[in-house]
């Protein structure tokens, strides 16, 4: 188990440099830079822009030392030189020691903040968006999928599983301007932009304030990113359980005399339950992916829109630093599904 | 197999062949029925755009941008105060004064194309990928799943956008006559459909991969390759006439149930900017630039949400049925 572990982080981190890499290469494969505006800049701050950002260098050199500035954690008291001496992460050791890791560089569209200060403010945002949805997949999609397996071909069976296939055929991108227009707009009981909460934030992402001004804010657009995945999650969980249910271990259960309810939920549920772990690492992926079209027709200010605004605007550290993190954060979703479905279902030998 | 299938078909039906008996099942499957209806007519409508649409999907009439159809202002009366009325288009106009109905009929155009180029793509790599990767083995299997492991543990959509914005920024600017160049101009022509079919079938076939390879290594070890190979059949022959056949359904059910995921890609490319190039309609785009307007024009963004998700409704539909008829065993997941 230990070693199956280790070999999927490495594997984790090899896919992550070959996705630094690909994104590397695309983003300057492309001819122009990031100074490239409408009205062209003279050639002469062109070039002290480029040498400023160091531009200049030759492309390996800017690889490797981008590299460097992420991976490599220092650990000092000066105080920051420059603006671009920041970091994400960083920690307090002892008196004005401090520990500091991932430095994802300056943005060069905005000057005055950095990668990281735009992946401190936006990320969190994203985060609660992105976690309270598939809290509300799980929420909705699961006994929605239990009881359409219970009473197969009644009218519950026929009534979830048209939910589940309208949340399957309704994609983000639909259903949010419907949603804003009924709730946001017409009945007027939701606002149709915006989002509630303000750094600082508990734990990185959780904001402090849970009142009804932070929730408002989030039923819209969780009930839009969070329905399709409900429908995904009931439909598996539905033909997960009816495959477990006609199971002979089943049978030997309800023949020992235990009750239906102990039958469902300690014998079959637990059983029925385990490939739908299996869809939540691409389901994550998904959501991940849907918060760039929730936050754009929302108006929440999450860090999607700036991974789509810096491609447009070549802002080559933007590019690299939000493509790394959300690569980043797939892939321990996925790492995680991995392992525990590992430890949930012991049939499953790795080696 | 087939002998299995014939018990499972009811007495009054002479029984067929494993295809004939897929095609009777999905004849009875009424769901499946309605989303095939639905797309030919929404293929039709596509191919013959030209002659269905009222204007062309460019066609501005400045006088009546963002106007309203008469009938509109009962579903949506908060208009009432501000509405530009008008009885030349059945949907009303967009904020640049083009007609919505012709622009969602042309919109479809995008949309089905996707939803034929993705599976065909999918299909045709990924069977070709797995079959070679999984009929071989040994080390030629092993560096060709390395990749596809590589490939599929890079998140699909962060692959697209990166390549989207690569193809759209680099081959506008290449030499006039270089093959990007051709590419470009190509592009151009379909009004950036070819981009979109690259940034799709690049990432499509994967999962076929996979999936093809892992049938054929269960099926390699059979008796009846062993039996065609000592009658003396080659390598060629085995692959394609013994393996394929058996390895087809499974593999069209994946890439049936894989459609709508195009289609709703495209919609998301162009929604971001990233997709067709302007004017070219796609409901994607449609939905972004309507959804600027959602507070006082929300017709412009809820129609193409509708056509997009009726398009996505029939493929569900008749990929479920699909599945269901090829593969009974699979029946309800």
């Amino acid at each position: 188990m230990i070693r199956f572990i280790a070999q999927r982080i490495l594997w984790t981190f090899v896919v992550l440099l070959f996705l630094s890499l690909i994104t590397f290469g695309l983003m300057h494969a492309v001819p122009g830079g990031p100074f490239d505006r409408e009205k062209t800049l003279p050639p002469e701050t062109i070039k002290v822009l480029n040498e400023k950002y160091h531009l200049d260098d030759p492309l390996w050199k800017q690889y490797v030392d981008y590299l460097v500035g992420v991976l490599v954690p220092r650990v000092n008291d000066n105080p920051p030189t420059s603006l671009t001496d920041s970091y994400l992460i960083n920690i307090p050791l002892w008196g004005d020691t401090e520990f500091h890791w991932m430095n994802f560089g300056p943005s060069y569209r905005s000057r005055s903040r950095t990668v990281n200060d735009i992946i401190r403010e936006q990320l969190p945002i994203s985060f609660q968006l992105g976690v309270l949805s598939i809290i509300m997949s799980l929420i909705i999609g699961m006994p929605l999928g239990v009881i359409a397996a219970l009473k197969q071909n009644t009218v519950w069976d026929y009534l979830g599983m048209s939910v589940a296939i309208f949340g399957v055929s309704v994609p983000v991108i639909a259903m949010g301007p419907v949603l804003v227009w009924i709730f946001g707009v017409a009945l007027k009981w939701l606002p149709p932009a915006g989002w509630g909460s303000k750094p600082p934030y508990l734990m990185f992402f959780v904001p402090r304030q849970l009142g009804w001004d932070y929730w408002r804010y989030t039923i819209l657009p969780v009930f839009a990113l969070g329905v399709s995945h409900a429908a995904i999650i009931a439909r598996l969980t539905r033909a997960s359980l009816l495959q477990v249910i006609r199971e002979d271990y089943i049978r030997t259960a309800r023949s020992k005399g235990l009750t239906e309810r102990i039958v469902v939920t300690r014998h079959a549920l637990r059983n029925a339950l385990i490939p739908v772990i299996t869809v939540l690492g691409p389901m994550f992926a998904a959501i991940v992916t849907g918060t760039f079209v929730a936050e754009q027709i929302f108006g929440i200010p999450g860090l999607g829109k700036y991974f789509i605004t810096s491609i447009t605007n070549r802002d080559y550290p933007v590019i690299m630093g939000t493509t790394l993190l959300y690569g980043m954060m797939l892939l321990l979703a996925n790492l995680m599904v991995d392992i525990s479905y590992a430890w949930l279902d012991p049939r499953i030998r790795y080696d | 197999m087939a002998e299995k299938e014939t018990i499972a078909i009811p007495a009054r039906r002479k029984s067929g062949s494993l295809w004939g008996d897929a095609v009777y099942r999905l004849s009875r499957n009424r769901a499946a029925i309605m989303g095939g209806v639905l797309i030919i007519l929404l293929i039709l409508t596509a191919v013959f755009a030209r002659f269905i649409a009222p204007y062309t999907y460019e066609e501005q009439d400045l006088k009546s941008n963002s106007a309203v159809a008469q009938w509109e202002l009962s579903i949506f009366p908060m208009m009432e105060p501000y509405a530009n009325i008008t009885d030349k288009y059945a949907l009303g106009a967009d904020n640049l004064g083009r007609d919505i109905l012709s622009r969602l009929i042309y919109g479809a155009q995008i949309s089905l194309s996707v939803a034929f180029i993705g599976p065909v793509v999918a299909l045709l790599v990924g069977t070709v990928y797995g079959l070679i990767s999984g009929f071989f083995g040994k080390n030629v299997d092993n560096i060709m799943m390395r990749f596809v492991d590589l490939m599929y543990a890079i998140p699909t959509m962060l692959l697209i956008i990166l390549m989207m914005a690569f193809f759209r920024g680099s081959f506008n600017l290449s030499e006039p006559g270089s093959f990007a160049w051709w590419m470009n101009e190509i592009d151009k022509r379909f009004g950036g459909m070819l981009f979109i079919f690259i940034g799709i079938g690049l990432t499509a076939w994967m999962g076929t991969a996979r999936l093809a390879r892992g049938q054929v290594l269960s099926l390699r070890e059979q008796e009846f390759v062993l039996a065609a190979r000592a009658v003396g059949s080659t390598n060629g022959r085995i692959i394609f006439r013994h393996i394929l056949p058996n390895i087809l359904g499974p593999l069209i059910i994946t890439v049936t149930l894989a459609i709508p995921g195009y289609i709703s890609t495209e919609a998301f490319l162009s929604f971001i900017g990233l997709g067709v190039n302007a004017p070219t309609p796609s409901w994607g785009s449609m939905i972004a630039e309507g959804s600027t307007a959602i507070r006082s024009y929300p017709h412009q963004a809820i129609l193409p949400a509708i056509a997009l998700s009726i398009t996505m409704f029939a493929f569900n539909f008749l990929g479920d049925g699909l599945r269901d008829a090829l593969d009974p065993r699979l029946r309800g997941t």
